[in-house]
């Protein structure tokens, strides 16, 4: 009786140990602790096959959110949906063109958070959780959906060059858990104890099968990028209202380029057409061409390049970062009188 | 097999073993995964049996189903039996092929009970508490999926419950998905109308739909279930028969400020009567606490019509709670035509950036500030298969087959209808009391009364005064006395319905069940439309006594109410000897009957 009754508390006790690393109940109480740091991204798109939404999750206490860069964040206003339901609206801190990562923040402290200095590394065959708004399902007050799966392979994007288009090019975790949806990227990759591990990319389409790889960056590819951001490099070209305009300033018009046509609220700012002989077309810039930065400063618009470059002297340099295809370039024009 | 298991096996311990050796976690296999690792191979084992695969007749597709009870009545998804109409065939994991027919429907929520024939000891699932379950709990699906069970074994499919309570809108067709659980388990056409077990083997749902985006349809992650405890509350009403619809009850809620408040009310609601107004704050639905106003349209989606629901509301500070009559969200004739609408078009994978339901027409852009509307995730038939022929109904399926309008099949509805009505009998048969029924009593506050009921003409002596009643003129013109609701009309039509029973009071159907206060588990009811009034008799299952009656003269009015107690004995027969006549939120008398005289219709013939 008492030799039953012990083994039955040590099965007992083994059961509460598996219990806490992979039972159900720890799983759901490892949801409910990780929900409240993913939130919901409402921004620009609601056009065909551009959904206005996708993920993120909270990074520090006061506010800071990381999340994919996209055209969802190409909007005046970028509404963040927390779990308790709450709204705010939120500013973009900075990105990182070679991650496809961007910070924003939203107004308050005392949010819960995934801490990026505790983030770990999984190797493949590792179990992980995927937390994130795929379809939108999630509004409100709703918690964000939760997959399970493992890591598959631990490997670089680059070695699929061609196949799949994209501007990174580093290690990945390439999962089984479908993440390749509308509205995951963004989204949070945990590992089954809900410890950050990465951060579901964007769709990303073997352009030969036309196949989509569920993947994600690892945090420790983006913990660099992000203080930088969060430091203030790489931010918007928002500025104080009485920044001082140099009486020249250098234009478009100086540098050769044409833009698109600014029709939308936001127009990317392509290149339409570079005069011959001008700064642009020495610098070997291109129709078709996506102007990033411009000084380090982020220009989502065409209307953001023209304001930017008010602030620029005629005789300084204008360093401009533009994607090419999947290549980022980084070119420096001077205009000569 | 044997060679491909052993191979297999071998495979498993060498991972195993060198997983052990690798990981530190894993000190010295532990027994308790290993068990953990037995107790679900069983739990799936036992979970599988209860599996159908539903085959439709002319190859018209086909899905899963599950067996919730021994003598073979299974659940499926309305969009799986829809196109395969009254019959169908269903194989289970034990090799066999049943016939099967269809019991009752519940179009909207996409739910169809049918029955399974041949056998009184099939193994069948139990049902979980679908509100326990939580984001992270694992689950696993068993169907058809891609009609694969050609061997008639189903397939099962692992995975963790992604979210719960979640609303998924109606996607241009009467299905609507309201507090569903949504999770990851790999769900394929086919699998439509399968079980969603938790992890013990009891069944949290069933498989509905699943969302397509960008690619073809086919799993991408994310399936729904209809919640079980959903099912739970439309199963009573699915075996009778009928075409089940869902509920409203004319109130439109908003959000304000973290609070739901009532928006807009008609006034013609049971909802107003009962006192609700514009600005009342909804605290809980049906015994659930509201939030917001999403919340609020998923409880109100898990509840049939005509039941009736508890209600908190708040006003000025003060809760108050109240019960409410729930209203269809269709008519009658709407819903037949919607359910008898030519199936839909099977939507078939389309280029990317096509929308799959419009192709070609653009989707329209959200409003600002409007909630983001993910593309609707679609049911998942089957198409068609061509060349199949359709199978003759074998006789023994005939027998259980009755087609008659407005019903799923009319045969489950007589069956039950006749089984409500001859347990009442067996307790007491009033088909020779056709006589004038006499009935004197004494009210609970003072004042005594006498009641004669006849077929013609029914009269009463109340202390408010002599009330009479012309059964050839309108009943609801009729509803004396004053402030009961029409108290001796509904005595007239109870006397009515016990001495001609429900085939000749003129069609009494059966509705199936719902809760009452004061009937414990959830009372049968039979449903009767007489002169203008609709009356409901209202059964206690336990005892098999008529419990309640009510008697609506007019829909946008508060019903007479009786509710029947102290049943004894009186001449060989139950009777009840306590009345309680209730109008509105109001109890109108408390009647003790001293003294019953029932005559026969032989005697007053004599007369």
């Amino acid at each position: 009786m008492i030799g039953f009754r012990s083994l039955a508390v040590s099965l007992l006790l083994a059961a509460s140990a598996l219990g806490n690393a992979w039972g159900q109940d720890s799983l759901a109480d490892i949801a409910d602790q990780a929900e409240p740091k993913t939130v919901k991204i409402y921004g620009a798109g609601g056009l065909r096959g551009l959904e206005a939404y996708q993920s993120g999750f909270v990074i520090s206490d006061e506010g800071h959110i990381l999340t994919v860069w996209s055209y969802v964040l190409d909007s005046d206003v970028i509404t963040i949906a927390l779990n308790d339901g709450r709204k705010l609206e939120a500013q973009l801190v900075g990105m990182d063109p070679r991650l496809e990562i961007a910070v924003l923040k939203i107004e308050g402290t005392d949010f819960p958070h995934f801490n990026l200095d505790e983030a770990v590394p999984l190797d493949a065959g590792a179990r992980v959780l995927a937390f994130n708004n795929l379809y939108g399902i999630a509004t409100g007050n709703e918690p964000s959906s939760v997959l399970h799966g493992i890591v598959t392979a631990k490997t670089d994007l680059a070695a699929r060059s061609g196949a799949y288009e994209t501007v990174y090019r580093g290690p990945v975790y390439v999962l089984d858990a479908m993440t390749n949806n509308p509205g995951a990227p963004g989204g949070a990759l945990t590992d089954r104890r809900g410890r950050l591990a990465g951060i579901l990319g964007k769709e990303l389409r073997n352009s030969h099968t036309s196949t989509l790889l569920n993947y994600a960056l690892p945090v420790s590819e983006l913990t660099q990028a992000i203080d930088d951001i969060r430091a203030g490099k790489s931010r918007p070209a928002a500025r104080e209202e009485n920044a001082k305009k140099p009486k020249e300033a250098v234009s478009l018009a100086l540098l050769g380029i044409q833009l698109v046509p600014d029709f939308l609220e936001r127009t990317p700012p392509f290149v339409e057409g570079v005069r011959a002989g001008s700064p642009a077309a020495k610098a070997r810039i291109k129709a078709d061409d996506l102007v990033l930065f411009i000084n380090g400063r982020i220009v989502q618009s065409c209307k953001l390049v023209n304001d930017e470059l008010m602030f620029i002297d005629r005789l300084d340099e204008v360093r401009l970062t533009i994607q090419r295809g999947q290549e980022l370039l980084e070119v420096t024009l001077r205009h000569e009188d | 097999m044997s060679k491909f298991h052993s191979i297999a096996h071998v495979l498993a311990c060498t991972c195993l073993l060198a997983m052990a050796t690798k990981s530190s976690l894993a000190i010295d296999p532990p027994a308790a995964v290993l068990q953990a690792e037995q107790a679900r191979i069983q739990t799936i084992d036992r979970a599988m049996r209860t599996a159908v695969c539903v085959f439709a007749k002319e190859g018209s597709g086909g899905g899963s189903g599950v067996v919730i009870s021994p003598d073979g009545y299974a659940l499926t998804n309305f969009h799986v039996v829809q196109p395969a109409g009254s019959y169908m065939k269903c194989s289970m994991a034990d090799d066999k092929l049943y016939d099967a027919v269809v019991v009752g429907i519940d179009p909207v929520g996409d739910v169809a009970l049918i029955k399974l024939l041949g056998r009184s000891d099939f193994p069948a699932a139990p049902l979980a508490n679908s509100d326990l379950v939580r984001a992270g709990d694992w689950c696993f699906a068993v169907g058809n999926p891609f009609l694969l069970a050609t061997d008639f074994q189903p397939t099962v499919t692992y995975g963790m419950v992604s979210g719960v309570h979640r609303y998924q809108y109606p996607s241009g067709t009467l299905i609507e998905y309201a507090d569903c659980i949504q999770t990851d388990a790999s769900i394929n056409p086919g699998n439509s109308g399968g079980p969603r077990f938790n992890a013990t083997g009891e069944v949290i749902g069933i498989t509905g739909r699943i969302s397509f985006e960008t690619r073809v349809r086919v799993n991408v992650g994310v399936g729904y279930a209809i919640s079980i405890n959903q099912i739970k509350h439309f199963l009573g009403c699915l075996h009778s028969g009928r075409i089940v619809d869902h509920a409203t009850w004319g109130v439109a809620v908003s959000n304000s400020e973290g609070h739901v408040l009532v928006a807009n009310i008609l006034e013609t609601s049971d909802a107003w009567r009962r006192g609700l107004r514009y600005d009342d704050e909804i605290v809980a639905f049906g015994g659930r606490k509201i939030d917001t106003a999403n919340a609020f349209k998923n409880v109100l989606g898990i509840y049939p019509k005509g039941w009736r629901v508890p209600v908190t509301y708040r006003r000025d500070g003060k809760e108050r709670e109240t019960f409410v009559r729930l209203t269809g969200v269709h008519g009658e004739e709407e819903l037949i035509a919607l359910v008898q609408k030519a199936p839909k078009q099977v939507p078939q994978p389309v280029p990317k950036g096509k929308d799959p339901e419009n192709p070609g027409q653009p989707e329209p852009m959200p409003k600002s500030g409007e909630r983001p509307m993910p593309r609707q995730p679609l049911p998942i038939p089957l198409p068609k298969l061509p060349g199949a022929e359709a199978p003759k109904v074998p006789a023994e399926a005939a027998k259980l087959l009755k087609a008659r309008p407005g019903y799923a099949n009319y045969y489950f509805n007589e069956m039950h209808r006749d089984r409500v009505w001859s347990a009442f009998k067996a307790k007491g048969d009033f088909s020779s009391a056709g006589g004038e029924w006499l009935l004197e009593g004494e009210l609970a506050g003072g004042g005594k009364l006498t009641i004669k009921l006849a077929d013609a003409a029914s009269s009463g002596t109340f202390p408010q005064g002599e009330v009479t009643l012309d059964a050839t003129k309108d009943l609801d013109q009729q509803l004396g006395p004053t402030g009961s609701g029409g108290l001796l009309a509904a005595l007239h039509l109870w006397r009515q319905m016990l001495v001609a029973g429900p085939v000749k009071f003129g069609g009494a159907s059966y509705y199936g069940t719902a809760p009452y206060p004061g009937v414990e588990g959830e009372a049968d009811v039979l449903a009767a439309v007489q002169n203008v009034a609709e009356v409901n008799f209202v059964f206690d299952k336990s005892k098999g006594r008529l419990a309640i009656l009510e008697m609506f003269a007019d829909p946008e009015l508060d019903p007479c109410e009786i509710h029947f107690a102290d049943y004894r004995d009186e001449g060989g027969r139950e009777f009840p000897h306590k009345l309680e006549v209730r109008h509105g939120d109001s109890v109108f008398a408390v009647i003790e009957l001293k003294k019953i005289t029932l005559s026969s219709a032989k005697k007053e013939e004599t007369k």
